[in-house]
């Protein structure tokens, strides 16, 4: 019973948190596609500035900056997605994302082109993400909304942040 | 009772826990021959607040068995008692059940009322028979619960007036006659009846029990106050003592109401020939009306407890009074400070500099005083940890007959809070196992030509930046041959390694690893060292081991100081900085190329008063490709000095020296190798935190 409740607490945090099933996300884009990511999961949106590295880590993990007092990683979700490198400019944005339980919460900051908008998407208009087989990585990828004829990927903000967990492990 | 008293609890709590340990270690001290008034003093005062305390904040069952200790303390003190080992052994086993039974009741769970009576009958026992030691004490109070005899019948009314009963049941005072065991009927059998219905407590009066030569078994001598908690209506109860209506006084009382209980148990005379016998049937129709209340109030109780069992337990610290002083000091002298400064920026001439200057370096030095002591608070001696054991020790060695002593020294080492929480669990993991494995039995240390008694030095004191906390046993030491024999035995190292006595030893540190022949209930289950390892180096120590055979065994654990603030070099590797915590620097050198040689064409060694050390170039461990790559032509070489071993760092250029508050990277992100943590250096950007022994370690690899 009680993962039962527990799995009703997931569903619920990440579809719906409001009562018409209507489900807001942050998106934004990476090159020519559109990524979003649940807006609950935001902490704050900044502009791009230089990390500090860190020594023999996958060259998507940039470094860490300092957020008031805290040491924040900073991914470059282009590289974690495999995507074609871009320029840093004053304009590149990077959205410091919340992850964890309950018990422990994580900030992260992931390096965007840049935010495009705020969109409200009913639950029931997300559509699974096809399996592409190994070929291409849908593992963050929760599921896909259209939004203006445009195609959404919706990002499982933990998963990203479990994938350096697993890092450690194999370390 | 307008006054939440609860919010009380966990300051009472803490005080009854340290007024144990005094108890504790006063007992301990306490020497046969010699008793020292002052520390039975102490050990009355210990039992006599926490009585009090618990009184007031009705935990009755713990002030009732305190009395009984106070009462036998009281008597030691005035002299009118001797003090006896036995009486020593069973005031320590009274500690441990009133640990266990305050334990119990702060997380809110039902005391163990078996244990709780086993102690309270053996510190009875002490009480009236005086000489009886534990182990027939606890059997006389054995024996007299399964032979079961009645006699005289009487209950403590005073200590009954302090019950303040907020939970839901019945208290039922049961005096059985001296014959109801003749008549067959056998009271363990009703408390069992009892148990099935709800929660039973038991406390047994054996005050009237006489001493154990005129003792008659088939006589009872003892009367019980039961206390019955849950939902349970009186007619269960009544049925269940149906069987002995007539060879017993009884009173059934809902538990709330305990304060009426005083009159009704006043009525029955001591002297169990005058007893009136109460019509059962009376009673019963005064206790109906209260049932029905009660039942309903039990249920949102139960919630309520619920809810107060999950919240987090508080951590809190206790700190000198004298350390605060300080401290507001401190913030008074920054607050004169800043306002001087304010005054000087006001009306700023170029003349004012010199004034300014020295407000800004008087600022610096109030800060860094101020950050000291901040960073005293979280000090605390080690004594917290080290006074332990000496009961540790005490026990296990009784029970394992052996003789050992134990000796410890810089018990006023100061250390971060943080590491006193975590030391404890693997020093005690240590110190059983030296306990157990290290020291020999009485016979084999003669036959050693050793003392007899061994002894357990426990040792702690501060070298650089590090406490270092020795355990040094002159038990038998570490076989090397059998260690290597039993690794390859069980397949942790290939036949033929060739190994040094340092690496021999290390073989402990593996999971599964463990030499003793035989299992004991204390250690050699190989479980624990490894684990004890790795606690040790998450708290960014390291351990390390010199036995020698026949002559014993020291292990040496450093640890950091606190794991907040370190003094630390900033050095720079191409456009990257990085931090060298101070403490392992034993000096810098500028070198060029030529100084080092290639050993074996890979690795490189630098010749430092003929000694030959391993040179790591952190360009190259670390990956920097930035900045001009020196050819090591103008380079620095950092010599370190990391878990025992020196080695040399290769940067680039030496920065600063500059105290860095450490920062956790693993909040956010996770471990990295070779790094300790991070901090923030004064423009704000992020330095990372060089591990030196991880460094080294990683560049062996």
């Amino acid at each position: 019973m009680a993962k039962e409740a527990e799995k009703k607490d997931i569903d619920q945090y990440h579809y719906s948190r409001n009562l018409d099933n209507a489900v807001q996300y942050l998106s934004f884009a990476l090159g020519t596609e559109e990524y979003g990511v649940d807006i609950l999961r935001v902490q704050e949106i900044r502009s791009w500035e230089p990390v500090s590295r860190i020594p023999n880590v996958p060259c998507y993990e940039k470094g860490v900056v300092n957020l008031r007092g805290s040491i924040v990683p900073i991914l470059d979700l282009r590289e974690r997605f495999s995507l074609s490198k871009a320029e840093y400019t004053p304009l590149t944005v990077v959205v410091v994302l919340q992850a964890g339980d309950s018990n422990k919460t994580r900030i992260m900051g992931i390096v965007v082109d840049s935010v495009s908008d705020v969109i409200s998407v009913d639950k029931n208009e997300i559509q699974s993400a096809p399996d592409f087989g190994t070929k291409v990585s849908n593992e963050f990828i929760n599921g896909l909304v259209s939004v203006n004829e445009r195609m959404v990927m919706l990002l499982d903000v933990d998963k990203l942040l479990k994938l350096e967990e697993l890092d450690q492990d194999e370390n | 009772m307008s006054i939440d008293m609860s919010q009380f609890h966990q300051v009472f709590f803490e005080e009854c826990f340290e007024g144990l340990e005094a108890m504790e270690s006063g007992l301990l001290t306490l020497d046969m021959g010699d008793i020292d008034s002052e520390v039975i003093n102490t050990i009355f005062r210990g039992a006599h607040s926490i009585k009090g305390g618990s009184g007031t904040f009705g935990f009755t069952v713990v002030a009732e068995y305190t009395h009984i200790m106070e009462t036998l303390l009281d008597e030691m003190r005035d002299g009118r008692r001797k003090v006896t080992q036995p009486a020593v052994d069973v005031l320590l086993g009274s500690v441990d059940c009133l640990r266990e039974m305050l334990t119990a009741i702060q997380n809110e769970q039902e005391v163990n009322s078996a244990s709780v009576g086993k102690h309270k009958a053996a510190l009875e026992v002490v009480l009236n028979g005086g000489t009886i030691p534990v182990e027939s004490a606890l059997l006389v109070e054995q024996q007299i619960t399964t032979d079961e005899v009645p006699v005289n019948v009487s209950l403590n009314i005073d200590e009954e007036e302090l019950t303040v009963f907020e939970e839901q049941g019945w208290k039922i005072a049961f005096c059985p006659y001296m014959d109801l065991l003749k008549t067959g009927n056998d009271p363990v059998r009703l408390f069992r009846e009892l148990n099935e219905l709800g929660e039973l407590t038991t406390i047994v009066n054996i005050q009237d029990v006489p001493g154990f030569y005129e003792l008659d078994p088939e006589e009872c001598n003892i009367s019980w106050d039961l206390k019955v908690i849950g939902d349970i209506s009186d007619d269960e109860i009544r049925e269940i003592f149906n069987w002995v209506e007539g060879d017993c006084e009884m009173d059934i009382q809902p538990l709330s109401k305990t304060k009426k209980l005083s009159p009704a148990i006043k009525e029955i005379s001591p002297d169990p020939a005058v007893v009136p016998s109460h019509n059962p049937a009376q009673k019963s129709a005064e206790v109906k009306p209260k049932a029905a209340t009660e039942t309903k109030k039990s249920d949102s109780q139960d919630s309520e407890n619920e809810t107060a069992k999950t919240t987090a337990k508080a951590s809190s610290i206790r700190v000198d009074t004298d350390k605060i002083d300080t401290l507001i000091n401190m913030v008074g002298e920054v607050v004169i400070t800043q306002s001087m400064l304010g005054l000087v920026g006001e009306n700023f001439t170029m003349d004012k500099v010199g004034q300014l200057k020295r407000g800004l370096a008087q600022l610096e030095r109030h800060t860094r005083d101020l950050q000291q002591s901040v960073m005293n608070i979280r000090m605390l001696p080690i004594s917290f940890v080290f006074s332990r054991f000496p009961r540790l020790v005490h026990d296990i060695s009784s029970k394992l007959d052996k003789k050992i002593a134990l000796k410890l020294v810089g018990e006023n080492t100061e250390v971060d809070k943080a590491v006193v929480e975590l030391i404890n669990d693997p020093l005690v993991h240590l110190i059983r196992n030296s306990l157990d494995h290290g020291i020999e039995m009485p016979v084999d240390r003669v036959a050693a030509g050793k003392a007899e008694t061994g002894t357990i030095e426990l040792k702690a004191y501060h070298r650089g930046g590090h406490i270092v906390i020795e355990i040094i046993d002159d038990g038998r030491g570490l076989d090397k041959d059998k260690l290597l024999a039993k690794a390859i035995e069980k397949g942790l190292i290939e036949e033929n390694n060739l190994l040094t006595e340092k690496q021999i030893f290390e073989l402990i540190f593996m999971p599964g690893f463990s030499t003793a022949e035989q299992l004991t209930d204390i250690s050699g289950r190989g479980v624990g060292m490894d684990v004890v390892r790795k606690n040790i180096q998450s708290l960014g120590g390291n351990i390390e081991i010199i036995s020698e055979l026949g002559k014993g065994t020291t292990i040496a654990i450093h640890l950091p100081l606190t794991l907040a603030i370190l003094d630390g070099q900033s050095v720079a590797v191409g456009d990257e900085t990085y931090i060298v915590p101070l403490v392992s620097i034993i000096e810098s050198i500028n070198i060029t190329e030529r100084m080092l040689n290639k050993v074996a064409g890979k690795g490189e060694t630098f010749r430092l008063r003929n000694e030959y050390l391993p040179v790591i170039r952190m360009r190259n461990i670390f990956n920097v490709h930035s900045g001009n790559p020196t050819k090591s032509k103008e380079g620095v070489l950092v010599v370190v000095e990391g878990q025992g071993e020196q080695c040399c760092l290769l940067v680039d250029e030496l920065l600063g020296q500059q105290q860095v508050v450490i920062k956790s990277l693993e909040a956010n992100y996770r471990r990295v190798e070779g790094v300790s943590g991070a901090t923030i250096l004064g423009d704000g950007s992020v330095a990372l935190i060089l591990d030196v022994p991880g460094l080294v370690r990683f560049s062996t690899r």
